[in-house]
Parts: structure tokens; C-alpha cells; sequence
């Protein structure tokens, strides 16, 4: 089926995410959106599925236009759509999910899951997914589930699928069969929009390019264009992709984590028998798909999540950390950037000023007695802000008003700044912009060359790649392997699916 | 190259140790019936009455001294409570049917201890125990279809007292007990109307959108029966109940026979609703819609099912059954409308809708636990005078207990309740 979207344009309030977009999939045509986060590509694709409506343009499928008031007008017209979070009830079994809003019935009325489940089948069959209909969906790896939703679009006939951001949680391979799937989805003259901004990816599936910046389609581009011109493309200017990194001089050892096991919120062993050592002046690279267990790793590094009993301890400069509060740990010199900065990184009513303060109210150079020393607070803030360039009018603007970027900035100012021994970046450049990622790398780096140990946690094997000394993989709550920063893309992504190297 | 081997019960709840609870409170009601209702219990014989005279064949009455029954009926749950041991001991957990025959031995030997030297009317109680827990689970029903869809529904006492209201005045006046029944439905319906529509679309904080409808509800209907219906009884709050209905045969079995077959029709309805609420819920796609729309409604609404609209009917439907459960304490049983005469049970059957883990039978078996909970205070009262009625008032809450630590741990409420939905 043929997509056109003509003249798009959406606004949330004084914001427009897309301006006078224009678009043409043809039938049978994989194409790409690449852009930055917050460049307009997910706003685009749902006004195309009807959860947004568009403040003007229109949307053509084989010459028609259409209105559609909502996700079902767009599903019965042949769209489908895999979101990046994905739309799955989790209590639900496959088949459920499936049919959901498409119910096959029987003669009295009732739900026909008989039916429900063929479908699932036929079609798992049919592209080789290998999905059990009968299974929960929260028992599921994100890589199967995201299969689910594939099959969920499919068994409504899409003629136009829209993939957004599909690759952030698989493996490698993972990586590499959705692209096979989206190659037979192709032939069989299904259309397919590919949202990302891993320019790899798109180098090596698209049949043509359309770049996004700040809500406009700023260009055409062929997948045969290198990297560094799709990336320039992206951005708007010349990028420099390559994090630049001296030899390291490995000190002593700082943190060192023996047998070490954690319960997830589900009580569930989410980190399981863990043993590594970082040294002063390494990175160690802790790889991984998501939902493998990093998380509860860097919360019980912290101290806010507990360890088992019965495992080893967690050693930071010869003290035992196992179980004290987070506080201690704070004490014991540890910097932490945590994965989800709006959530545990930042107050976003408070202004910048006081986010630098939250894990420094216990006493100088913040605070003077009981009171907050304004006039130091102030100092360092300024401070802060010129030296990791926070673009932001005043110290006193609240947090959440910021870019993603400049949060992130805040973030990882306010856990630089103190005198640590171990920093923790967690997912340190997700959701930022490029220019920002280039000044985080570095300042990771540079913190790595001062002597300090660092531990980076990150999906991401491009950045994973990029910084790290060493790598540590994880699967299913354990280190399949920890290797050499010089192991090939391929391996990695062999042990990010457990096959030990 | 090897596939990295995964500790067996890794992803599963199987590392989790079973918690001692279950087993202390088996263990305290267990010492609690075998010493105070059986060694130190009352002397004299009691008689478990267990058919009445026109039953198609009888049950002879089972006479037994009240102590010695106690220590049998403690001795059993010590054993059951040995078992719980020796599973939490080996790291399973203890079944919930185990800990439920627990609990009927131990409030068998409560009757048993009560009526030392007098009869126990097993029938008589299971009946009562069914009428009062009638509004109870009708109540709970529209709790649970209102928060199934993801809006917490805490007005129930108001539609309860609105139902009750409405069926006694409506049908006084009409003289007919059907549009009693009826507008106490409907009236209960359109509060619910309200509920939903400003907590779906005005985003209003469904909290305190029910605490105001309560307060309201008892407000009106406070106002009206001090300045109307106590004065105007006769014309306005005289409607008289239902008959009671006998299904012919079923009726004249021992023991279930008149506490199920012997009953108005509010108790007959009630018996439909439960299993048809249950079908509609997990085997219609209307079911799937629901649930759907109360775990993510984000997820729903891109397969194109209308959040909003599925939760204002669900809600309301839920009111309407709620309304009837009102009526139910009217002409389903009372026979006239008194002041706050809801008195606490639509509370209550928030608290059951939890405690039935959001599923229309366990909702159903919670109500009738408060309902025996009910009739046992009446009952004992005039058959064991000098127990302080207080104390009895307790204990099918210290039953309820055991129930909560057996079924502890795996209650799971519907992911989105009590959260609006905003639309993009």
C-alpha cells in the first residue's frame, strides 16, 4: 500500500513537533526516519496511527485520504504499529493480546480463543517466530514480545507497519533477525517505517532515508551515505564519532563485588552469583539487553536495593558496603548517575540549584548548621553550570524545563563535582541529544584518567564500544563473560544472548 | 561456544521462602479452640441440627458433648497446622484450600462452644449468613466491575443506602415492588453516572469524588426520612418485601435446601449475577475489553478500543448492581427504609473486593464470612447470653485473618486503577 502524508503539522501548545511534514512510502519499501530523540519522529507516527490528531495535512493511503479519529479507523484502514514501549497487557496471555479488539467469538457469545490461537500460530508459523500462544506476556523476553506485537499487526492485515525504535532491546542477532522479518515483510508488499536513530541499522536495511530535525524533514538520503554524513545530517553539523582515548594507567583496585545476588520488585533473583573488580583508572563496560538485570545491579551498588544473604561481599576501598544505607555508600565515595534521570535523578520542580544539592544536604560546602548556605550554593551552581555548559537562562530554573541533554548535564555535574571514587553512569546518554553525548563521553573519560574507577552501564554496544576498557556481559541476572574492549560486535552479541565466549 | 547454563528456579517465585505467617495463625486458633472451647470449654451437650421436618429425607440431629467436640475439632487444625509446619519447613507454600477447612472446623467449634447445651441451627445460620451477605456481595460486585476497569469506585455505601431509599419509597408508592427494584437501580446507576463521568472526563480524583457522594447520599436520605418518611410511614416507607420463593424438591434437602432454595428473589438474582458477572469478566470479549482498559489503557486504546466509554458503562453497569444490592436490604429483607441503615456494609464490600482478589466468586465466598459474621452476633446473643456479645462480634474477624495469611502474597490489583487516562 502507498503512504503519503502531506503537510503534516502538529503543535502542543507553543511547541510544534512537526512542521509541514511530507512523506512518500511506496508499496513494498522499507523506509527509514532518522532523527534525534525529541526530533518529531514518534509525534509523526502517531498522528499517522490516530492517537494524535494533526492540526493540519493530510494522510493518503493509495491515493485516498483519510480521517482517522482514532487507532482503530488507522488499524481498519491497514496501518499497524509496534511502539517502542510496547502496547501489550502483561497479565494476558499471547493469544489475548493478539485478538485483543479484533475478538474472534463463539455461537454463545463467548471468546473463541481456539480461533485466537490458530492466528497466532499461523503466523508465528508463516515467519518462523516461534511464539507460544498460551504464554503470559510478562513471562516473556522483551525480543519475543516485541514478536507479539509484530504478529498483533499482522493478523489485522497491515499494509503499512510502523516499527519504532524497535532495536533498543534486542540483542545483535535479535537486531539482525527483526531486519531478515522486515526484509519478507517487504517482498510480501507489506510498506515498512523504520524509526531510529542507530545509523548502522539503517545503513543496513532501508531502501531510502528520510531525515528529521526539530520537526522538519530536513533531507533525503541514500543508505549507501556514510556514517558520519547521515550523522551530520541528523544533527545539523559536523559530528566527530569517535570518543578520543589515551592508554590507561590501572591502578589498585576499588571496587571489588564477590557472589553477589539480588531480588527484583518481584522477588525474583534478578542478579544472580555476580563476582567483578574495577580498578582505579578503568572503565568497565557493563553490557547488556535491557532487563537483564543491570538495573538491580547498579540500585544494590548504591545500597537501595539489598543483596542476599548467604552471598559475598561488596568491597569499596577495603569497606564492606554490604547492606549499609545509601547514604553510606554516598559517604564511602560513590558517584551515581542513575538509567532513568526523571525518575531518580532529579526533582524536576526543583531548580537547578537545589538538584545539585539533594545528595549534598548533610553538610559543607551546602549547608551551614541547619540552614542552606545561599551564598556558596549560588557560587558552585554557577560554577557547574559554566564548567559542563548547562544551557539554561538561571541557577534558579526549575530542573524539568530543561532538554534531556542539559538534564543529564545536572545529573552528572552534581555527582562529578564530588570528591568519588567510583562513579556509576548508568545508560548515561539515553535520550540526549548528540551534541551532549560527545560531552558526557568525554567527560566519562576524563574521570577515568584522573585515576577514578568508573563502571558504565549501558545497552548500547556502540557506546559500550566506544569508552569502555573492559567489558563485563550480562544475561539473565549473571556475567556471561568479561572481556577485552577489542572483542568484535559479533561475540558480544553472542554473550549478550548467553552463549558464554 | 556454550549457552550459559540459568540456575533452575531463577525467574520464578520458587526463591522466595514461604513466609512462618500462615502457620502462627493456624497454630494460635488451633491452641485457641483446643483449650478455651474444648478443655476449659462450657459442659452440657450440643445438638448440630442439620434438617427440618418437611426435607425429603432427614439428617438425624448429631449430639455431642460440647467439650469433647472442641478438643476433636482443635486436635484436627493442630494436625493442619503440623502440616503448614513441615511444608514451610521444606519451602512450599501451604494451600489456600487447607487453610479454608481450617477455618470451617474452627468456626464449627465456635458454634459448637456457643451453644453448649443447646442447638446449633446449621440451616437457620447458612440462610441468614446468605440474606445478610446478599447486599455485601452485590456491593462487591459493582466494586470490582468499577475498579476491573480501572476507576476505584469507594461510593458504594452511598449506592447501597440511594437503592435501599429508592425501593422502599418507590415501591410503597407505586405499589409494586418490581419498579421498587428498578428505580433503586437506576437511581444507583445515575450516581454512578456521575462518578464516572467526572472521573473519566474531568479527571476529578475518584477518591474524593466517592467520599463526596457518600456524605451526600447519607445527607439526602438522612433529610428526607426525618422530614418525610418518619412522619408519612404508611404512605411512603411501607413496601412490604418480596415473597419467598421455594424451588420445589431442591428446597426440601438438608442443610442447603432452605438456605439456598427457600429465598427472595434479590438472593436468587444474586445467584445469577455472581457467575454471569464471572463470564462476562474472563470469557466474553467484552471481559478482555475490560481488563484490558483497567491494566494499561494506553495499550487498549491503540487497538482501538474506547477507554473512556468502556469505563463510564462498566462503572455504571456496577452502580446498578450495586443499587440492587440496596434494595436488597429493603424489600429484599428489612421490608423498610431506615436511617443510614447501610451502616458501614458498602465499606465493607470495598474491603471484600480486595480480600476476593478482584474475582466475582472469592468476592462472593469474602461476603459470606461477614455475613455469618452478622448472624452469629444476633444468634448468639440469645443463645449464649453470658458471652459479651463483643467478643463474638470479633472472632469471624479473627477468622477473616486466617484467610488473609493464607491467601497473602499473591493479591494483584488491576495495574491502572484509580488512574485517569489522558489522551495526547
Amino acid at each position: 500500500m502507498k503512504l503519503e502524508l502531506r503537510g503534516i503539522t502538529k503543535r502542543f501548545g507553543s511547541l510544534v513537533a512537526n512542521e509541514n511534514i511530507n512523506l512518500v512510502v511506496e508499496s513494498g519499501e522499507i523506509r527509514s526516519l532518522l532523527g534525534e530523540n525529541g526530533a518529531g519522529k514518534s509525534t509523526l507516527m502517531n498522528v499517522l496511527y490516530g492517537l494524535y490528531q494533526a492540526d493540519g495535512g493530510e494522510i493518503l493511503l493509495d491515493g485516498k485520504v483519510q480521517a482517522f479519529k482514532g487507532p482503530g479507523d488507522a488499524m481498519a484502514a491497514g496501518i499497524g504499529m509496534v511502539h517502542q514501549h510496547f502496547m501489550l497487557i502483561p497479565v494476558f496471555t499471547v493469544a489475548e493480546n493478539v485478538v485483543l479488539g479484533n475478538e474472534p467469538v463463539n455461537a454463545i457469545g463467548g471468546l473463541d480463543l481456539d480461533t485466537a490461537r490458530a492466528r497466532v500460530k499461523e503466523i508465528s508459523d508463516r515467519f518462523g517466530f516461534d511464539v507460544d500462544p498460551d504464554a503470559l506476556v510478562e513471562d516473556l523476553p522483551v525480543g519475543i514480545q516485541q514478536r507479539v506485537e509484530i504478529i498483533k499487526a499482522l493478523t489485522r492485515n497491515a499494509k503499512v507497519l510502523v516499527l519504532d525504535e524497535p532495536t533498543a532491546v534486542l540483542t545483535p542477532q535479535e537486531t539482525d533477525e527483526l531486519m531478515q522479518i522486515m526484509r519478507e515483510l517487504a517482498k510480501s508488499g507489506t510498506s515498512i517505517i523504520f524509526i531510529t536513530h542507530k545509523l548502522r541499522e539503517v545503513q543496513a536495511v532501508a531502501d531510502k532515508i528520510t531525515v528529521i530535525r526539530q520537526g522538519k524533514v530536513v533531507g533525503e538520503a541514500d543508505p549507501k551515505a556514510s556514517a558520519s554524513e547521515l550523522a551530520s545530517l541528523m544533527v545539523g553539523r559536523e559530528v566527530d564519532l569517535q570518543v578520543e582515548k589515551a592508554a590507561n594507567k590501572v591502578g589498585e583496585v576499588v571496587l571489588s563485588v564477590a557472589n553477589v545476588s539480588v531480588l527484583d520488585d518481584r522477588e525474583q533473583r534478578a542478579v544472580d552469583n555476580v563476582s567483578f573488580e574495577v580498578r582505579a583508572g578503568e572503565i568497565l563496560a557493563i553490557a547488556g539487553v535491557q532487563g537483564n538485570g543491570q538495573t538491580e545491579l547498579s540500585e544494590a551498588l548504591l545500597g537501595l536495593r539489598h543483596t542476599i544473604k548467604g552471598g559475598g561481599d561488596i568491597t569499596l576501598g577495603g569497606q564492606v558496603l554490604n547492606n549499609l544505607s545509601v547514604r553510606k555508600h554516598l559517604e564511602a565515595g560513590i558517584g551515581y548517575v542513575p538509567e532513568d534521570r526523571k525518575k531518580d535523578g532529579l526533582v524536576s520542580e526543583f531548580s537547578i540549584a537545589e538538584n545539585f544539592m539533594l545528595n549534598g544536604s548533610f553538610g559543607k560546602p551546602f549547608t551551614k548548621g541547619i540552614n542552606i548556605d545561599f551564598a556558596s550554593r549560588d557560587e558552585i551552581s554557577a560554577k557547574l553550570i559554566e564548567e559542563f555548559d548547562v544551557r539554561t537562562q538561571s541557577a534558579s530554573t526549575p530542573a524539568g524545563k530543561l532538554s534531556g541533554g542539559n538534564q543529564q548535564k545536572v545529573v552528572v555535574a552534581r555527582e562529578l563535582s564530588r570528591d568519588v571514587k567510583l562513579l556509576i553512569a548508568s545508560q548515561p546518554t539515553r535520550g540526549v541529544d548528540v551534541g551532549s553525548i560527545e560531552f558526557i563521553h568525554e567527560r566519562i573519560v576524563a574521570e577515568r584518567d584522573s585515576g577514578r574507577a568508573v563502571i558504565l552501564i549501558s545497552t548500547e554496544l556502540d557506546e559500550v564500544l566506544a569508552l569502555a576498557d573492559r567489558i563485563a556481559v550480562m544475561y539473565r541476572g549473571r556475567i556471561v563473560g568479561i572481556v577485552d574492549a577489542k572483542t568484535s560486535r559479533e561475540t558480544l552479541g553472542k554473550m549478550m544472548a548467553g552463549v558464554a565466549a | 561456544m556454550s549457552k550459559l547454563e540459568v540456575t533452575p528456579g531463577m525467574f520464578s517465585n520458587a526463591e522466595v521462602r514461604p513466609s512462618w505467617k500462615t502457620s502462627i495463625v493456624l497454630g494460635a486458633f488451633s491452641l485457641l479452640v483446643l483449650f478455651a472451647f474444648g478443655f476449659f470449654g462450657k459442659p452440657g451437650d450440643v445438638t448440630y441440627n442439620l434438617s427440618n421436618k418437611g426435607d425429603i429425607f432427614s439428617v438425624p440431629d448429631i449430639v455431642v458433648a460440647s467439650t469433647f467436640a472442641n478438643i476433636v475439632f482443635g486436635s484436627l487444625m493442630l494436625a493442619i497446622t503440623a502440616i503448614s509446619v513441615w511444608r514451610t519447613i521444606q519451602g512450599k507454600r501451604t494451600p489456600s484450600w487447607l487453610t479454608l477447612i481450617a477455618g470451617l472446623i474452627g468456626a464449627t467449634a465456635l458454634l459448637g462452644w456457643l451453644a453448649a447445651g443447646n442447638t446449633v441451627p446449621v440451616s437457620f445460620i447458612l440462610g441468614s449468613a446468605i440474606v445478610l451477605a446478599v447486599p455485601i456481595i452485590l456491593g462487591g460486585l459493582g466494586g470490582l466491575m468499577s475498579e476491573r476497569v480501572g476507576v476505584v469506585n469507594i461510593a458504594i455505601e452511598g449506592q447501597l443506602l440511594t437503592g435501599a431509599f429508592m425501593a422502599a419509597v418507590v415501591g410503597t408508592v407505586t405499589h409494586n415492588l418490581w419498579f421498587g427494584l428498578i428505580a433503586a437501580m437506576v437511581a444507583s446507576a445515575i450516581l454512578s453516572m456521575a462518578l464516572a463521568s467526572l472521573a473519566i472526563k474531568y479527571l476529578v480524583d475518584q477518591i474524593i469524588i466517592g467520599v463526596l457522594i457518600n456524605v451526600l447520599v447519607i445527607g439526602i436520605t438522612n433529610f428526607l426520612y426525618s422530614q418525610w418518611l418518619a412522619s408519612a410511614g404508611e404512605e411512603a416507607n411501607f413496601p412490604g418485601t418480596f415473597d419467598i420463593i421455594s424451588i420445589p424438591y431442591l428446597s426440601g434437602l438438608p442443610i442447603i435446601g432452605p438456605a439456598l432454595f427457600e429465598a427472595r428473589i434479590t438472593v436468587y438474582l444474586t445467584f445469577i449475577l455472581v457467575p454471569l458477572v464471572w463470564f462476562v469478566l474472563f470469557r466474553t470479549k467484552l471481559g478482555l475489553r475490560a481488563r484490558a482498559v483497567g491494566e494499561h489503557p494506553t495499550a487498549a486504546d491503540t487497538v482501538g478500543i474506547n477507554v473512556g466509554r468502556t469505563r463510564f458503562w462498566w462503572v455504571t453497569i456496577g452502580g446498578a448492581i450495586a443499587g440492587l444490592g440496596g434494595a436488597a436490604l429493603t424489600i429484599g429483607n428489612v421490608g423498610a427504609f431506615g436511617r443510614e441503615m447501610s451502616g458501614g456494609l458498602g465499606f465493607i464490600a470495598l474491603a471484600v473486593v480486595i480480600l476476593g482478589r478482584w474475582q466475582p466468586f472469592y468476592v462472593s465466598a469474602a461476603a459470606l464470612l461477614f455475613g455469618f459474621a452478622i448472624i452469629l452476633r444476633v444468634w448468639a446473643n440469645g443463645v449464649a447470653p453470658g458471652i459479651p456479645t463483643d467478643f463474638i462480634t470479633m472472632v469471624p474477624y479473627l477468622v477473616t485473618l486466617i484467610a488473609v495469611a493464607g491467601f497473602a502474597g499473591k493479591v494483584r490489583a488491576p495495574a491502572a486503577s484509580g488512574q485517569p487516562y489522558i489522551k495526547g
